[in-house]
């Protein structure tokens, strides 16, 4: 269990943040020093707003260690509105509910906990939208 | 840069060698290759292992197995490229010996997977995924595959029973293969009632992990001497990579990497993906198996499901693959995969695959890590 | 009667509560105890990737997303529950680091039981009205838990309720005035190694919830010069259905004033959320110039009164952001077994 692994991600993990291409505009998740469309350097912070849809899914049924109470669990790869691809579990959605071109919101929530007495990974998940987004 | 031979060939049995250590299953494969190669020494050891770190505690194991198979003080190195380890030491050994510095090089690749089970086994094998970003989320080895499945089926309208061939032709292989781990074909039915293992990925769609050892000698023509005329020879030889995380490529169904080590592959071997008479890919699933057919060539994109359900993939059909059972049934150490590819068409291009045999001359070994990220290509010739 | 020298108010507000619902029936069937005496249908359950922060998290979010607030101007984050992830590491800067609070502000969980929400709303009207800030959040957030059998198991449930605490002219409802009445009244509490709290049964109510709630509530109203026809809405601590309807009528209010903030026949009891939530229901459907009363409840014991009247902005953001009834409203029933595993009665360690 590394303290300090899980701290330098917060607040990527919390806040869906990658960077965005002052020259191209591009919007990258996750972090990159070079932009791969346009090869530049010139890279800010960018937090995405968290909507997109399903691009594909699946149910975990044999999973990693830490990872095992919580099976069957939902994965997916969502597609983000800004355009990026993010792998993150679903959740709030029974096994069989997802599909592809489900619209998804991120919601911040427990990845994994390293035992009874270790630190809690928090993290973002993507669920089925709640109400129609303005 | 000079021809490079395969004088020797070594391999265990693939199962779980509760018996064994890492140590043990290396050096045996080692020994026989030296004797059926005819040497007593090598100018340098190329190790493939992806877990045993992880999975064992041990490190530095190039040094280990050079010591224990009595060949101390070799040149030695571990190789780790995930379930690509092996190819990527077949990889430096070619290089090794093309380029003049040795003359004579030992490829081992070597996994010992059964000290562990259940979720630390999955725990060590999501290390080849992106860590920060696809294995922090639960999500295994098998759950990015089933993601690349699930597309795959939505793309091309295609339902789960329908990748069922890969197995069905790997286990198939097998039962002709006395080192194989699972001797006894399968049904289609079977494939289809089995547990899933990570939605829409099965029991019967996943290579089983195991314990094994393979090893190759390679010589230069001048060390081979006589014996280059007898022997399988490497005419291609490429590694490429790929961003790691699925996410991070463009078209996550497209597998760059092989693409890129496939062609230059051929283009050194100066061959056409026609010619390929043998392709032992990395069937570590269903799906891994169809993309690789179609990064590499054999198969329009979309078509590789489809190849398998028309039999082309078996023995008798247009484009052989895993024919002495594949990851899927001959079983998957991991970091040693790769080598046992090489083997296993060494055998055939030799003449030597009794039931299984195929009349081949050109024969196409792919070793992949992870989902994609790397992909080492073999091409290699029978003898004249 | 306790009013700050700048004057305050809400300027956002927001609540969230879990989709899986247990039934009063389902536990009855288990434990075959009566439920007809606490008059609910179900309760809320936590998910299994969710606990108080992530609750909190949520909430927060919506309470920002209504005041049109840049996250980095808040001066506080204030968290009150009973049931935090961590008992030693502050809950509030995972929310505060969340939400975009971080670093330049302060952060701190409190706890009072089921008023801990409210508590944190007294400080922050506290912090901003000296001046100190010009905005503060406070929430109440709890996962609560119920010994199996226990008659509290069919209340124990799950929510969070923040509210951001700023100037009363950007306010969606300003603060006239507050008021708390506490003792030292063990009706309720849970010793540190015990998995499960202890409830003191029939002395809950008249020498706990009762009396202070009423002194609460009646010493703002006398001080304030009003009385319970001057309120368009009330709201109470919800540990069950039968306390906030009966302390209601004993301080003089009727149903059309209570009804719309009366949410625990459906998601149980959210302790430290549990009148948070009503007021986030009420305000979700007040029209401006709207006076509604707040009495908080926390075994302890003690109660938390306040008084706003809403204003103009009180319908800005009222869609999309999710309102209190569309939690409600969005439900996944579970059955006994399955909540045993969510609410972590079955150890895996």
């Amino acid at each position: 269990m590394s303290l300090a692994k899980h701290w330098r991600m917060q607040q990527q993990r919390y806040r869906l943040t990658g960077m965005q291409c002052e020259d191209c505009g591009a919007k990258l998740l996750p972090r990159r020093l070079v932009c791969p469309q346009c090869k530049s350097h010139n890279l800010q912070l960018y937090s995405f707003k968290g909507q997109g849809m399903v691009y594909s899914y699946t149910v975990v049924y044999d999973a990693p260690s830490g990872y095992d109470g919580y099976v069957p669990y939902p994965a997916a790869l969502v597609r983000l509105d800004e355009g990026p691809l993010v792998a993150a579990q679903l959740t709030d959605v029974d096994i069989d509910e997802a599909y592809i071109g489900m619209p998804v919101e991120m919601v911040t929530r427990r990845l994994r906990e390293h035992g009874e007495s270790g630190l809690i990974v928090y993290g973002y998940k993507f669920r089925p939208k709640l109400k129609g987004q303005a | 840069m000079r021809r490079v031979y395969i004088t020797g060939i070594g391999q265990t049995p693939v199962r779980e060698h509760w018996d064994r250590s890492a140590r043990d299953l290396a050096a045996s494969s080692i020994l026989q290759a030296l004797e059926q190669a005819g040497i007593d020494k090598a100018d340098a050891i190329y190790v493939g292992n992806a877990l045993s770190g992880e999975l064992t505690g041990q490190e530095q194991l190039a040094a280990l197995i050079a010591d224990f198979a009595g060949l101390t003080g070799t040149e030695a190195i571990r190789v780790e490229a995930a379930g690509a380890s092996g190819g990527a030491a077949v990889r430096l050994g070619y290089l090794a010996v093309a380029s003049g510095v040795h003359d004579t090089v030992l490829v081992t690749g070597v996994e010992k997977m059964s000290d562990l089970a259940g979720p630390a086994v999955e725990e060590a094998l999501a290390t080849s995924t992106d860590e920060e970003y696809e294995a922090i989320h639960g999500l295994s080895v098998v759950a990015l595959h089933a993601l690349l499945m699930r597309r795959y089926m939505h793309d091309y309208d295609l339902e789960r029973r329908d990748f069922a061939h890969f197995s069905v032709n790997s286990h198939r292989n097998a039962v002709n293969n006395e080192y194989a781990m699972f001797r006894r074909p399968i049904t289609v039915e079977a494939f289809e009632k089995a547990r899933l293992v990570a939605d829409p990925i099965s029991l019967l769609d996943s290579a089983p992990v195991a314990d094994g050892a393979a090893t190759i000698v390679l010589c230069s023509d001048k060390a081979a001497g006589k014996r280059a005329n007898s022997s399988v020879e490497i005419t291609g030889s490429a590694l490429a990579t790929d961003a790691v995380a699925l996410h991070d490529r463009p078209n996550p169904l497209f597998l760059r990497a092989v693409q890129e080590s496939a062609h230059k592959a051929y283009a050194q071997a100066g061959v056409t993906p026609k010619q390929i008479d043998i392709f032992e890919l990395h069937d570590a699933f269903a799906i891994l198996a169809a993309l690789s057919l179609e990064a590499s060539g054999l198969a329009p994109e979309g078509e590789g499901v489809r190849l398998a359900m028309e039999g082309e993939i078996a023995l008798e059909g247009r484009t052989p693959i895993c024919t002495m059972g594949g990851q899927k049934a001959r079983g998957y150490p991991v970091g040693a995969a790769g080598v046992y590819q090489i083997v296993e068409l060494v055998q055939q291009l030799r003449s030597e695959a009794g039931a299984n045999q195929v009349d081949a001359r050109v024969g196409m070994a792919q070793s992949i890590g992870g989902t994609g990220a790397t992909a080492v290509t073999h091409i290699l010739k029978s003898p004249e | 009667m306790m009013k700050p020298l700048r004057d305050v108010g809400l300027v956002g507000y927001g609540a969230y509560v879990p989709r899986y619902r247990i039934s009063a029936e389902e536990i009855s069937r288990v434990w075959k105890m009566g439920e007809d005496n606490l008059h609910l249908e179900e309760k809320a359950v936590p998910g299994l990737d969710e606990d108080t922060a992530t609750i909190a998290i949520e909430a927060a979010r919506n309470a920002l997303r209504k005041a049109a607030l840049d996250p980095s101007k808040l001066s506080a984050v204030w968290l009150g529950s009973e049931s935090k992830p961590y008992s030693v590491k502050p809950t509030a800067t995972i929310v505060a680091e969340a939400v975009g609070a971080t670093p330049h502000t302060t952060a701190a969980d409190l706890e009072f039981a089921c008023k801990a929400g409210t508590e944190a709303m007294q400080a922050a009207i506290g912090f901003v009205g000296s001046g100190m800030a010009d905005y503060a959040m406070a929430i109440g957030a709890d996962t609560a838990q119920g010994k199996p059998g226990d008659q509290l198991e069919y209340t124990a449930g799950a929510g969070g309720a923040a509210f951001v605490v700023g100037p009363k002219d950007e306010s969606m409802a300003y603060l006239e005035g507050s008021h708390s009445y506490v003792t030292d009244t063990p009706d309720f509490f849970r010793r540190p190694n015990q998995q499960y709290p202890t409830h003191g049964s029939r002395f809950t109510g008249e020498p706990s919830y009762f009396t202070h709630t009423i002194m609460a509530a009646r010493t703002l109203m006398d001080e304030l010069g009003y009385g319970p026809e001057d309120y368009d809405r009330v709201v109470f601590h919800q540990p069950n259905s039968k306390f906030p309807v009966r302390v209601a009528k004993r301080l003089g209010f009727v149903e059309e004033q209570y009804r719309d903030g009366l949410l625990v026949p459906y998601v149980g009891n959210t302790y430290a959320a549990s009148s948070g939530i009503g007021l986030a229901a009420v305000l979700d459907k007040a029209e401006p110039g709207e006076r509604i009363l707040l009495a908080s409840y926390g075994s302890g014991a003690g109660s938390d009164a306040f008084s706003f009247v809403t204003t103009e902005y009180i319908t800005r953001g009222r869609n999309p952001i999710p309102q209190i009834s569309d939690y409600v409203s969005r439900r996944k029933e579970i059955d006994y077994a399955q909540y045993a595993r969510h609410r972590g009665k079955l150890v895996m360690y």
